[in-house]
C-alpha cells in the first residue's frame, strides 16, 4: 500500500496519544485513592 | 462499575469498527490514494476536541454564574480531553501533510489557529497550578477559558472565510463540496465513535476530580483537628 508508513505511524501515534492519556487517569485516580486512605487512617487516629 | 463497563465496551465496538470501515469500506480516493483514509481519523478528532472545549466553555460560563465547583472540575475535565483529541490533529495532520503537500506544515490560517487553540488549553491547564486558592483559580481559570473559547469558532470557520493551503470544507462546506456517500456515512461514523471515546474519557477525567474534591475535604478535615 502506496504510504503505509504514514497511514502506519498517524494511527500509532494517535492511539498512543490516548493510550497514556488513559494511562495517567488511571494513574493519577490510583495516587488520588492512596491519598483518601492515608487521609482517613490518620484522622481516625486523631479521633 | 457497570454502566462504565458497557460505555466502554460500546466505545471500543464503534471506534474498532470506524478504523475498520475507514480501511475496508470507504472507496479509494482518486488523487490522495490510501493516505486519505487519515482524514477519518484525523478530523472526527478534530470534531471530538471542539465539542470538548465547547463543554469546558459551557461549563466556565456556568461556574462564573453559579460559583458551584462542579462546573469547574467539570470544565478542567473537558480541557483536558480537548487537549489530546487536539494533540492527535496536530500529529495526524502533518503526516497526512507531507506526502500530499511535500511540507510538513504551513502557517495557514486552519493550521495556525488550530495550533494557537492547542497552546491555549494547555496555558489554561498551567494557569490553574499557579493559583493555590480554590475559588480564585476556578474563577480565574474560568475566565480564561471563556477568552480561550472565542479560537475555537475562528478554527471551524477559517477554512470558509480565508483561501488555506488546508483542503475546504467536505462537510457543510456549501456548493460544489461534499463526500461520496459511502465516504460521508464512514466519516459521520467515525465522528460518533471519536465522540464516544471524548464522553468516555470526561467522564473518566471527572472522576478524577470527584477524588481530588475528596482529598480536599479530608484535607480540611484533618487540619481542623
Amino acid at each position: 500500500m502506496k504510504n503505509f508508513d504514514s497511514i502506519f505511524a498517524a494511527y500509532l501515534l494517535g492511539w498512543t496519544v490516548f493510550f497514556g492519556f488513559y494511562l495517567s487517569l488511571g494513574k493519577r485516580a490510583s495516587a488520588l485513592r492512596a491519598d483518601i486512605e492515608q487521609l482517613k487512617s490518620s484522622l481516625n487516629r486523631g479521633k | 462499575m457497570a454502566k462504565r463497563a458497557i460505555l466502554g465496551l460500546v466505545t471500543l465496538g464503534l471506534v474498532v469498527t470506524a478504523a475498520f470501515a475507514s480501511f475496508y469500506v470507504v472507496p479509494m480516493e482518486r488523487t490522495m490514494g490510501p493516505i486519505q483514509r487519515i482524514f477519518y481519523f484525523h478530523a472526527a478528532s478534530a470534531w471530538a476536541g471542539m465539542t470538548a472545549f465547547f463543554i469546558c466553555f459551557f461549563c466556565n460560563l456556568l461556574y462564573v454564574w453559579r460559583r458551584d465547583q462542579k462546573w469547574d472540575g467539570l470544565g478542567v475535565s473537558a480541557a483536558e480531553v480537548g487537549l489530546a483529541f487536539t494533540t492527535i490533529v496536530l500529529i495526524t495532520g502533518p503526516i497526512w501533510a507531507h506526502p500530499v503537500w511535500g511540507i510538513w506544515w504551513t502557517w495557514d490560517w486552519r493550521l495556525t489557529s488550530t495550533f494557537v487553540m492547542w497552546l491555549l488549553y494547555i496555558s489554561y491547564l498551567l494557569l490553574r497550578t499557579l493559583i493555590e486558592e480554590p475559588d480564585r483559580r476556578a474563577l480565574l481559570s474560568a475566565l480564561f477559558g471563556i477568552f480561550a473559547f472565542l479560537d475555537v469558532p475562528l478554527v471551524y470557520f477559517s477554512i470558509r472565510w480565508w483561501r488555506t493551503q488546508h483542503p475546504q470544507p467536505v462537510v457543510m462546506g456549501g456548493p460544489g463540496s461534499g463526500l461520496e456517500p459511502t465516504m460521508r456515512k464512514v466519516f459521520f461514523f467515525s465522528v460518533l465513535a471519536m465522540h464516544a471515546l471524548m464522553v468516555l474519557l470526561l467522564s473518566e477525567r471527572y472522576r478524577l476530580e470527584k477524588l481530588r474534591g475528596e482529598v480536599d475535604q479530608l484535607r480540611r478535615e484533618a487540619e481542623a483537628q
